[in-house]
């Protein structure tokens, strides 16, 4: 069903070559999801006051610089868009809330692949290497990223499906197994006000994890809770503002391998992702034991 | 007082054989366990007919004019598919829930018939090597048996999943069939209830089936082909999943899917008909475009040459059966009865596998049982069964226009219920609908 | 000594090779190097030769392996030696998860960790632990010896049959009808051959032993719960 990859760089120095790095990353899990690959790019921040979105539509031709136009006019905020292939990545003067909400109301075909201040979501069909080529993964630098390569069930081509799951600002989820109780919990977070896209276990489990944290709860927290709450198999790996974190349900029947030197943190479903980083000779390789939280923050990074 | 029978009410919640098993759930603390398929009545086969030749179609001759049924299986990646003169095949069932004499008289028929036969949950045995010309053999979560001589010297490999009777189960065998030899071949102590995993033990999902079916290959040097077997329920998934895993077959499971022993819980109320399990499965193949390039082979209560012909016309490239063969054998064949009666039931109704006791000598390890069933007789049995339903097939083929049995389609038939057209996509007879696609 | 890089030699090749070999070659050192991680290297051998993996290997590494001496100087991922029927397998990093899964015979030797599962299904098998084994270790282990110089995590041994269990260090939980067992002079003497022939140095005197205590063999309502 799928193969995921998070890449953490905690030595500066190295940010420039993230991309590169990664691509490589995604492309090794290609056996275990050959169909479709999303990756989630943190990068680039918008200032104070402005967020940053990543828009999708199916049409390769869709006027986004039209429609840029439109919100910078609605908004009277300036608008900045870069179009890549089926993806547009919006810098926006204007908090990510409202631009949302304008886009939901004038926009309703574009789709929302992630918002926030500093993460891009690009999730496309075909073979990883291909989106990777695509979007340009190669050349981008970043501080860290979170990647997906699935095994698709369906045969539509659209991404719907797709991970990374976006459920708040900055924040995204990439999850290799299956839930087994998601549909109850889909109907619980429904009450609580939450919307849903998809029909996506995985879908279910980002927007548990983001309501636990609007809820107050931290990063760990969150993972804790789902721990508790979560029913079935998975390895997930989410993404946020400023950190990465991996967790297994205790029975630990899909895989996930961790690599960490001092410049880099990397996860995997299998070693042979890992394989061709920097240093990973060396490197303190292990697995993430069942049950436990791991999460790094790139605080007291520079 | 006499009883007035006229004032007897049965219940239909709590009908004798419900009542009968509380009480004896009560005794005994545990389920109930059980050989055969699902008995309750579900929308299957007989629930389609075939529209034969008339004034816009055109039949065969009988005989003379050819109605082919070779099918090719596992061309997809194998350097050395199978190539089998017929499109029915004998499903895995282990040497343990079956004797030796059962497994060896398989073997024969099916070399005599052209097809293959399949180990199960209990490894390959020199009966079975030796009298099967074409032996598929199965990798199971148990891996009882499992050994990489027998993997090479097979003609295929099943990877199973799952089976019709249970999916999501393990295999299970009582203590009473767990004697020296089974016990030998399955690393077990003699006489316990063997306890069965019902997950592989080194892969779990599609995605690592993937890596796994990676190393069969490797370790059989790619030359044969490798089946997925799936019990039927979340059917298009499964088969997309498995088309990606890299299977060269696909083995489809129904609910009617028999076992030797088995909750009976678990074999009536888990898994769906093998009717809308085919459907979906041909379906998910063509939207894949791998119909045809990925076989379909199709399990769970096939019975006769008509239930072979539907299986074929919906989309299958072969059917398996199992019970079937076993009845060909003469199981529940009204023979010493009276150990049917020390079982505890009659012929007809007899399910008792898990008991060892076969008064027939099929699922049984006793020597003075199995001499019943001796495998030269057996075998003739046997290859008589797969040639009646060679000619039913064909003779349906023939009425339906088709030189080849593979080029019936589901446009050949209509369904006589509602619940059939829905499941197997086909019209209800006489109308153009088909509940869920058109007219509401 | 064959030296092949999986870098630039396919796997299918070097397999392919390898199965190829007969009985009488001379070939029959060989080492392999940049094996990054890739599957089912060195899988289904069957003639006594060695191979030598530097490196970390995928999953299945060596998986099925008859006769042969295989050893990774890396870490290994899932199943390393998985169905074992003799020969030996040695690990000198940390294993991933069902190390030997359901091995026949011969020796399965990890001299770091192995992960949860190790020896699942085990089907007479001996397998060495330098390190430490995770939860569900020796599930339904049928036969063989599995012996673990570190700690053992939660449920270990859990539905296991004749396999017996040697334990050094910590058992977080023992599983289903697993139960500890005296360590008599006999098991002393056979865990320090296996010891001896895994070349692990360990104190056998340091070791508890646990097996099954034979109450799920045929069911009984009053054991319900284990199930």
């Amino acid at each position: 069903m799928c193969g995921i990859v998070g890449l953490f760089l905690k030595n500066p120095a190295l940010r420039p070559k993230l991309g590169g790095h990664f691509a490589t990353m995604l492309i090794g899990m290609s056996e275990r999801g050959p169909d479709s690959a999303g990756i989630a790019v943190y990068h680039d921040p918008a200032g104070p006051g402005a967020s940053k979105l990543t828009l999708f539509h199916a049409d390769g031709g869709y006027p986004w610089r039209e429609v840029g136009g439109q919100l910078s006019e609605a908004l009277d905020a300036e608008v900045d868009v870069i179009h890549k292939a089926n993806h547009a990545v919006l810098r926006v003067e204007a908090s990510a809330e409202i631009t949302r909400a304008w886009l939901a109301a004038h926009h309703p075909e574009v789709r929302v692949m992630g918002y926030g201040t500093t993460m891009e979501v690009y999730k496309d069909m075909g073979p990883p290497a291909e989106v990777a080529a695509k979007y340009g993964l190669a050349e981008m630098a970043g501080s860290h990223a979170v990647g997906h390569t699935r095994m698709a069930t369906e045969s539509a081509v659209t991404t719907e499906h797709s991970h990374p799951f976006t459920a708040a600002a900055d924040m995204c989820l990439v999850h290799n197994g299956s839930l087994s109780n998601h549909n109850r919990l889909r109907d619980w977070l429904g009450r609580r006000g939450l919307e849903f896209e998809t029909d996506n276990d995985s879908e279910v489990a980002a927007r548990y994890f983001a309501y636990r944290m609007s809820e107050g709860a931290s990063l760990d927290e969150a993972m804790e809770a789902g721990l508790k709450d979560l029913d079935g198999f998975y390895t997930f790996t989410m993404g946020t503002n400023d950190g990465f974190a991996v967790l297994r349900d205790p029975i630990a029947c899909k895989p996930a391998v961790l690599a960490e030197t001092d410049d880099w943190v990397a996860m995997a479903s299998e070693f042979r992702s890992l394989a061709h980083l920097p240093g990973v000779a060396e490197a303190t390789i292990w697995e993430p034991a069942p049950g436990v939280v791991y999460t790094w923050s790139l605080e007291g990074t520079a | 007082m006499t009883v007035d029978p006229r004032t007897l009410r049965p219940s239909h919640s709590f009908a004798p054989d419900v009542l009968a098993e509380i009480h004896r759930m009560a005794d005994q603390g545990l389920y109930a366990i059980r050989g055969f398929g699902a008995k309750r009545r579900l929308p299957s086969f007989d629930d389609l007919v075939f529209l034969g030749a008339s004034m816009s179609r055109y039949p065969l001759e009988g005989y003379r004019e050819r109605c082919a049924t070779d099918v090719v299986l596992g061309a997809r990646h194998a350097k050395k598919p199978i190539e089998l003169k017929i499109p029915i095949t004998i499903a895995g069932m282990s040497f343990g829930s079956l004797g030796a004499h059962a497994k060896e008289a398989l073997g024969r028929a099916a070399t005599a018939a052209g097809t293959s036969t399949t180990t199960g949950d209990g490894g390959m045995t020199e009966e079975e090597r030796q009298s099967s010309k074409t032996l598929v053999y199965q990798v199971l979560p148990s891996r009882y048996g499992l050994n990489p001589d027998d993997l090479r010297r097979a003609d295929a490999i099943e990877v199973v999943v799952g089976q019709g009777a249970k999916p999501g189960g393990g295999g299970m065998l009582l203590g009473q069939k767990i004697t020296e030899r089974v016990a030998g071949m399955r690393t077990l102590p003699v006489g316990i209830d063997q306890r069965s995993a019902c997950r592989h033990p080194d892969w779990t999902g599609p995605d690592d089936l993937t890596i796994k079916i990676h190393e069969l290959r490797e370790i059989t040097d790619w030359e044969k082909p490798i089946y997925v077997k799936i019990g039927a329920t979340r059917t298009a998934f499964d088969v997309a999943l498995a088309v990606k895993a890299g299977a060269d077959v696909i083995v489809l499971d129904g609910m009617q899917g028999g076992t030797a022993a088995t909750q009976d819980v678990f074999i009536e109320h888990v898994g769906i008909p093998t009717l809308p399990a085919v459907r979906m499965a041909v379906e998910t193949l063509k939207d894949l475009d791998m119909h045809r390039t990925v076989q379909l082979i199709v399990s769970g209560g096939i019975r006769t040459g008509a239930d072979v012909a539907k299986a074929l016309a919906m989309g299958a490239d072969a059917v398996s059966i199992g019970v079937a063969a076993l009845v060909a054998l003469g199981c529940n064949k009204p023979v010493f009865e009276e150990d049917y009666h020390a079982l505890g039931t009659e012929p007809g109704y007899c399910h008792h596998c898990h008991t060892g006791f076969c008064p027939v000598g099929i699922t049984t390890q006793e020597p003075r049982l199995e001499a019943r069933l001796k495998p030269e007789h057996g075998a003739r049995l046997m290859r008589n069964y797969l040639t009646a339903l060679t000619l039913e097939v064909q003779t349906m083929a023939r009425a339906c226009g088709k030189s080849h049995v593979h080029n019936l389609e589901p446009e050949d038939m209509v369904a006589l219920t509602i619940e059939a057209a829905a499941m197997a996509g086909v019209p209800l007879a006489g109308t153009d609908w088909i509940p869920g696609r058109n007219g509401g | 000594m064959i030296t092949v890089d999986l870098a630039e030699t396919g796997l299918r090749d070097l397999n392919g090779r390898l199965h190829a070999l007969s009985a009488e070659t001379n070939e029959r050192a060989w080492k392999l190097v940049n094996p990054l991680g890739q599957h089912a290297i060195a899988a289904g051998l069957t003639l006594p030769i060695e191979v030598e993996i530097d490196g970390h290997v995928g999953y299945y590494c060596a998986g099925m392996n008859k006769q042969a001496t295989v050893t990774v100087n890396g870490h290994c991922g899932w199943g390393v030696g998985e169905n074992i029927m003799s020969g030996l397998v040695r690990v000198r990093g940390n294993a991933s998860e069902s190390a030997a899964a359901s091995g026949h015979g011969g020796m399965v030797v990890i001299e770091g960790d192995a992960s949860s599962r190790c020896g699942i299904s085990m089907k007479g098998v001996d397998i060495v632990v330098g390190g430490s084994v995770g939860h569900m270790s020796a599930f339904m282990a049928q036969a063989g010896n599995l012996v673990v110089c570190g700690d053992a995590g939660p449920d270990l041994g859990d539905s296991i049959y004749e396999a017996v269990i040697y334990v050094a260090g910590a058992v977080s939980g023992l599983g289903a009808d697993c139960v500890e067992k005296d360590m008599t002079p006999e098991h002393v003497e056979r865990l320090r051959a296996l010891l001896a022939k895994a070349e692990i140095d360990a104190d056998p005197a340091r070791f508890r032993r646990f097996g099954s205590a034979r109450r799920l063999y045929n069911f009984n309502v009053d054991h319900a719960d284990a199930y």
